[in-house]
């Protein structure tokens, strides 16, 4: 693979219009599962990026609030292995529409009713994103783990028994996935677990990480230059409206963490330049449109 | 377990992913502390100014009113334009604003045309009015539900066929913001919000720090928008407003067939806003819409309030709310 020092030169630059979505790693690369097509790698031993804690995410807050930010969403790793998660939750719909991507393993429900009575309590939205590779136990299990398709769908189930409703977020490890025929699997198969207005979005698949092991890394071409400019500029990117927050600073996006490069500063206001888009992976937001945000 | 799957558990032991590799993790911690900026407090101070700063619109400030009526979503309810015309004759409105969208789920489009020339209804253009006069696939509401995609097409669609090019060249040439002052206050128009046409701002979303930053910009003392279809007022901590004037063109998700608009006025130095309830004959449109072809869960929507199509664009909360 080209380095990207080799590739930065030629790299368009995409600035950042507003802040609108600020992401937290709130568990860092800590994860109870290790799925094979994860792009930051995530495990219960990857410590590459920490839990961030309820002090360390106060700041962050407190700055946003500055610049405006429209939402908040917190991933990792599993978020609710971050022992302060849901205080941490509490402080964040004080300041706006909150979005927690979980792998449902521990949306017990006792966990789902005190999350239903925080989304009660504020003016914005609290909403869950649960994650799922497959229709079946066959489709899921390979990618996420023997045994998982069950374990989600009582951890979708707790929820929506709680009065709330996650979306299915699915990535294309199958190509089916996104399709029309797919899609509508996913929405019969909530269906049939008795939810009523099933939601679901599909994302592509970052060939980085663990995904570069299971399926092969960026070949050289895949890589975004100057002249793929559209007129209409890079705001189809998400990097051209977030940030992504970790134990170690602030990084452009939710899909860099683990390239060093992506880093941009240690407080938000270091970060509000143009970014070169030299990583292969924002290839992939690009051409397939990509927004991780819901 | 495979041993495949157990290895992945533990390889992570003491090292970190950079990139494709595993390196050492104090080598990544390293590399990560050397990295991007870390200016000083002052300097971010500035940053942040320079960041949220911006130049003031052009846009002329319309005449000083003491009551204006302002509303959205037309849809080609004919029916409901009427019946708001009527409602701001009767509060003694000195102008009617309409924030766009005019076209879509109901009947005859052409109907609403001569409505909003007579009534010297003041319009925005909205992003179906964008989209028809530049000749657009869709209505770019960004669906990806096939079933939303395939109603927002159909209706689309109906609406383009039967609308003639005076028209759609007339929703060309509409404004896309205005500014008005009632009483002390300049408020601002849009159709989605100031940044983008066809942005959703919806009650659970638009949180206030948002919006003040979004006020501050615009240099006005009020935003009026729609675009969402859900009408709701906020009153900033800074005593500035954020109104989504919601729709006349179907109800707004809360069971009930009638329709919602705004009516804004001066009282005392402050801005009264009031979202106000709207009947209409909405059996004799959903008679209109089933002569007209059009789909039975349109028809379910005008007569029974609750909204069939189009959802997947509500957050969480407004979806909790709904019925479908």
């Amino acid at each position: 693979m080209p380095s990207i020092e080799a590739s930065k030169a030629t790299s368009p630059r995409v600035a950042l219009r507003s802040l609108d979505t600020l992401w937290f790693q709130v568990a860092g690369t800590v994860c109870n599962l290790a799925c094979t097509h994860c792009f930051v790698s995530s495990s219960p031993t990857n410590r590459t990026h920490e839990f961030l804690s309820l002090e360390a995410i106060l700041p962050y807050l407190e700055e946003a609030v500055i610049l405006g930010v429209k939402e908040l969403y917190f991933t990792g790793g599993e978020p609710f292995l971050n022992p302060e998660m849901e205080t941490i939750l509490e402080r964040a719909l004080r300041v706006g529409p909150t979005t927690v991507l979980t792998n449902g393993l521990l949306l017990d429900p006792e966990r789902c009713r005190r999350l239903s009575r925080l989304a009660e309590k504020t003016d914005y939205s609290l909403d869950f994103r649960v994650s799922m590779d497959g229709y079946s136990p066959e489709t899921n299990d390979p990618i996420r783990g023997e045994g998982t398709f069950e374990r989600i769908l009582r951890g979708v189930s707790n929820l929506v028994e709680a009065g709330l409703n996650p979306v299915i977020t699915v990535t294309e490890v199958y190509e089916d996935n996104g399709s029309a025929s797919g899609k509508e699997r996913f929405f019969e198969l909530l269906r049939d677990l008795g939810v009523a207005k099933p939601r679901l979005k599909v994302l592509p698949v970052f060939q980085i990480g663990a995904e570069a092991e299971r399926s092969g890394a960026y070949e050289a071409w895949q890589r975004l230059r100057d002249s793929d400019t559209l007129d209409e500029g890079w705001s189809h990117l998400q990097c051209s409206s977030c940030r992504m927050v970790t134990d170690q600073g602030v990084w452009v996006c939710p899909i860099l963490v683990n390239e060093p490069r992506g880093k941009m500063g240690q407080a938000l206001a270091d970060t509000l330049e143009p970014f070169a888009l030299e990583h292969p992976a924002c290839w992939t937001c690009h051409v397939y449109g990509v927004s991780c945000k819901t | 377990m495979s041993d495949a799957e157990s290895g992945k558990l533990t390889t992570h032991r003491g090292m970190a992913t950079w990139g494709e590799r595993l390196v050492p993790l104090e080598k990544f911690r390293q590399a990560t502390t050397s990295l991007g900026r870390r200016l000083s407090d002052d300097e971010r101070r500035a940053e942040q100014r320079d960041f949220l700063g911006r130049e003031r619109d052009a846009t002329p400030v319309e005449s000083p009113y003491s009551r204006v009526v302002v509303f959205g979503g037309v849809y080609n309810n004919h029916l409901a334009l009427e019946a708001v015309l009527d409602a701001a004759h009767k509060h003694g409105a000195e102008a009617v604003y309409c924030l766009g969208d005019l076209g879509g789920f109901g009947p005859s489009p052409e109907k609403v045309w001569p409505l909003l020339l007579e009534g010297d209804v003041r319009t925005l253009q909205g992003n179906y009015e964008a989209s028809l006069a530049t000749g657009r696939e869709d209505c770019n509401c960004g669906y990806t539900d096939p079933r939303d995609n395939h109603f927002a097409t159909l209706s689309y669609r109906y609406t383009s066929e039967h609308c003639s090019s005076d028209f759609k060249r007339w929703m060309g040439d509409l404004p896309l913001r205005r500014r008005i002052r009632v009483g002390q206050r300049e408020l601002l128009l849009v159709h989605g919000s100031p940044r983008q046409i066809n942005e959703f701002l919806f009650h659970s979303t638009s949180p206030v720090s948002f919006l003040e930053v979004l006020l501050n910009q615009e240099s006005c003392d009020g935003l009026l928008c729609t675009h969402t279809g859900l009408h709701w007022h906020r009153r900033l901590p800074s005593g500035r407003d954020v109104v989504n004037v919601g729709v006349i063109g179907r109800p707004a998700n809360d069971g009930q067939p009638g329709v919602w608009y705004a009516m804004l006025e001066a009282r005392d130095g402050d801005l009264g806003v009031e979202l106000l309830p709207l009947e209409y004959d909405h059996v004799s449109l959903a008679r209109e819409m089933l002569q007209q072809g059009l789909p039975q869960e349109f028809i379910d929507t005008i007569r029974h309030g609750w909204w069939t199509t189009c959802l997947e664009i509500l957050p969480a909360r407004e979806r909790a709310k709904s019925r479908y």
